[in-house]
């Protein structure tokens, strides 16, 4: 009998930040982190020295850690983490640092996740990424995830009958959110016949099916929700979350995340089920895994994801509004960042700040993330539910 | 279905020769281990010596119990293709340059999910592959799946091309073919598909049976190549150098000696000015050419072989001095080796054991015969090793050699003189 997971109780999320994206980057990694953190604090009406613990995610960073980045902002902490988790990092780093302040160990957490893009960092990233990458994988010519999760669509849409009009679906819509969105880099409208005919990248995926990579940085801060009431600070609860790391090791190709594991414990903690979603975050780095999520998160049953898809329409405004910020493939992925954007604009929904396409009356959300090619598969998952104030 | 091979069109002297690039080649020092086995021609995979897990990715300890002794065994590569794709894009020049590239994930019978090249003739999946493992052009190991059953013009897929050195339709040069080998290398060649084999002789008074035969093929063109002169080479060199595409250094100067046997150190220096020197002068003034045309087209400058002998890798008293000047021109290979490397450049070191010929007629059988000798090395052309062991003995060797250099020492010492 598994111990069931404590409660969040009175710790809360806020300040949701965006710094704004840009394709490319002279600047480092620390830059778009300092802004991140500069523009939190700032949001938050925090001196510097308030902050007392300190959550990084970088890809770009290096040869620095959060270590490294203390220093380099003069900040003081008692409590520190490094999330190397790409897509799963926000969630990750929710969760890490819900339970610091829960149990006291700081009091207020930032927690910040951000990447910079120079012409050249995407490639050296993707040869250096992970030893398995750069053994097995890389030599190949293939670049980054985009062969990998060519397999995984080409035999979701084999196995489950997806076809590419499904995946086509998803991408407008985002596209729509997006437009309303003021920092997605992705600005005219997409249509289903573009998606289409887009330029083919690793059959079957086209342009528009990976998401481009950028600089920029997300950032949110976890702390008291007395403390948040002080400040003066919308505020959204942390209902329940889940993280797994490489679940499934024997599945042939990757058609389920870790997700199909944890959904239960997850809607158990919260006291709610899928269907009581208002809106969803889920990671959208190429759309099939946003279908493979519809399904693990119980959305619908496996298999069952492009039905779902056929029969639900996905804007803001939709019968289940989905990444309503655009995504990663509307927004662009700015690298670790790309982890914490989804949970982000959950935030933004659930405290009625939204900074694009509001979705009515959003009480409960759900944030997911997915990270991780370290060879044939994403290997890190997660979700949150996060709720407005009662 | 692969399409019959087709002579890639003359070379255009307005275009620029495009310059080498290669595949990616920075592995980690385990995945090394998959690279030492294709040199010999070899898939092997680490097997966990308490479980029996078979382990891909390379790694450090068994995913199943986390033991640390692995050790890498010949897999027989059967498996299925789950998913397949096309790349259009890549973030590697030497990919860029030849997309489309089809690529496979392939569920190994052993258990192991591995990416591989995919050949053209593989199906959709789900199909039936067969996995080896080839030296690419970095020289590192990669991964190629083969359809399940032999297909017509396999060979010439665009992609197991590109693992290769096929001689089909490439321009070469045989260094010493007036000997038994070298008449057959030629004779192999001419029957593999090469454009132009050019046959180098010392002497040109010398008419051994079967050169007459070996002369009137149509193409072969004869070419004086004296290894101990340098002038000679030289000027070979600059009539030919810019178009050969293979170099097989079949040149060799085998007297049977150990050291109290003979007076002086003539012998030992004939031996050292062919096999080492020969190899030294040859790379000298054929290699920087080679280097500067691993890929000018479709029959770009691919390959450089050494007949070496098993003699070079522990010393065969009896044959004291010629072991001697071949573990020189082993070393010195490995030089040459690193040098034609960015060039994508295979240099193949043949390591025979005692050939049926003149100079070995005292020893014992078995013994290599030319004619297999030589079709073995067309055999590795076509093939993903750069180390070749033909024959019985060589294997044999090899084989008591890895399992301990000291004991093989010891026994060839113990070998009784011939």
């Amino acid at each position: 009998m598994t111990r069931s997971r404590a409660a969040y109780d009175d710790v809360v999320v806020a300040v949701p930040v965006t710094v704004p994206y840009v394709r490319y980057s002279i600047r480092g990694a620390h830059w778009f982190l300092a802004a991140a953190l500069a523009a939190l604090i700032k949001r938050a009406g925090l001196g510097k020295d308030q902050i007392d613990g300190l959550c990084v995610s970088s890809f770009t960073l290096a040869p620095d850690t959060a270590v490294g980045l203390t220093q380099h902002l003069g900040l003081t902490l008692r409590w520190l983490d490094h999330i190397p988790m790409g897509g799963a990092c926000g969630i990750v780093a929710l969760r890490r640092a819900a339970r610091a302040v829960q149990s006291g160990d700081a009091e207020m957490v930032a927690c910040i996740a951000g990447d910079t893009n120079h012409t050249h960092s995407f490639r050296l990233n993707l040869a250096t990424f992970s030893q398995f990458a750069r053994d097995a994988v890389y030599p190949y010519g293939a670049g980054g995830a985009n062969a990998s999760f060519a397999f995984l669509t080409a035999y979701y849409m084999r196995v489950y009958g997806a076809t590419r009009e499904d995946f086509g679906k998803l991408c407008v819509a985002q596209r729509a959110n997006a437009l309303q969105f003021p920092h997605a880099l992705m600005k005219k409208p997409l249509t289903l016949d573009a998606y289409l005919n887009a330029r083919l990248i690793a059959d079957p995926l086209r342009l528009y099916d990976c998401v481009m990579p950028c600089a920029g940085a997300e950032a949110f801060l976890v702390l008291r929700r007395a403390a948040a009431e002080e400040l003066g600070l919308p505020y959204a609860r942390i209902l329940a979350t889940i993280e797994r790391h490489n679940a499934f090791p024997d599945d042939p190709v990757q058609y389920r995340g870790g997700w199909a594991l944890d959904r239960d414990e997850l809607y158990a903690q919260a006291g709610v089920g899928p269907k009581d979603i208002d809106v969803l975050a889920a990671y959208d780095d190429y759309p099939v895994i946003t279908l493979m999520q519809l399904e693990d998160l119980g959305f619908c049953d496996k298999g069952g994801g492009p039905d779902f898809v056929r029969r639900e329409s996905f804007t803001a405004a939709g019968s289940f509004p989905l990444n309503t910020s655009g995504g990663q493939l509307s927004v662009g992925q700015a690298g670790a960042a790309g982890g914490f954007l989804g949970l982000v604009e959950i935030i933004r929904q659930v405290t009625r700040k939204p900074l694009g396409a509001a979705v009515d009356n959003a009480r409960l959300g759900l944030a997911s993330g997915f990270g991780m090619i370290n060879y044939d598969r994403g290997l890190c998952s997660g979700a949150a539910i996060l709720a407005a104030d009662q | 279905m692969t399409r019959p091979p087709v002579r890639p069109p003359r070379k255009n002297p307005i275009l620029r020769t495009r310059l080498p690039t290669l595949p990616p080649a920075a592995r980690s020092r385990v995945a090394l281990g998959l690279t030492a086995a294709a040199a010999r021609g070899r898939f092997e995979l680490q097997v966990c010596r308490d479980c029996g897990t078979v382990q891909y990715p390379p790694r450090e300890a068994c995913r199943a119990c986390l033991s640390p002794r692995l050790d890498w065994r010949v897999q027989d590569g059967n498996g299925e293709l789950v998913a397949e794709t096309t790349l259009r894009h890549s973030h590697e020049l030497f990919f860029r340059e030849r997309m489309p590239w089809r690529l496979g994930l392939i569920k190994l019978d052993s258990g192991p999910l591995v990416v591989a090249h995919l050949h053209g003739d593989c199906g959709s999946p789900p199909a039936r592959v067969r996995v080896r493992a080839h030296l690419d052009r970095a020289g590192q190991a990669a991964l190629l799946a083969l359809p399940d059953k032999d297909t017509p013009h396999m060979a010439d897929d665009r992609e197991l091309r590109e693992l290769t050195c096929d001689p089909k339709f490439r321009k070469v040069l045989v260094t010493d073919a007036k000997t038994p080998l070298g008449q057959a290398l030629v004779e192999g060649l001419a029957g593999a598909g090469a454009d132009l084999v050019w046959a180098g002789a010392a002497e040109p008074w010398k008419k051994p049976p079967g050169f007459e035969r070996v002369k009137a093929l149509p193409q072969v063109a004869i070419v004086p190549l004296d290894l101990t002169d340098s002038r000679a080479v030289k000027e070979l060199a600059g009539e030919i150098g810019g178009r050969v595409d293979i170099l097989i250094n079949n040149a060799d100067h085998h007297r049977n000696f150990g050291i109290a046997a003979r007076d002086g150190v003539e012998t030992a220096r004939a031996e050292m000015d062919i096999n080492y020197f020969g190899l030294l002068r040859l790379a000298q003034e054929f290699a920087p050419a080679m280097r500067a045309r691993g890929a000018d087209g479709p029959s770009s400058a691919v390959a450089w072989v050494n007949v070496l002998s098993v003699f070079a890798l522990s010393n065969f008293p009896p044959h004291g001095t010629y072991s001697a000047s071949k573990a020189a021109a082993l070393s010195l290979s490995q030089c040459l080796r690193a040098e034609l490397a960015p060039a994508g450049v295979r240099v193949i070191n043949v390591f025979p054991g005692p050939i049926d010929d003149e100079w070995n007629q005292t020893l014992p059988p078995p013994k290599i015969a030319p004619a297999r000798l030589a079709a073995d090395i067309v055999t590795a052309l076509r093939g993903g090793a750069e180390d070749v062991f033909p024959g019985d003995v060589a294997q044999d060797w090899l084989e008591r050699w890895r399992d301990n250099p000291k004991a093989l020492e010891r026994e060839l010492a113990a070998m009784p003189k011939q």
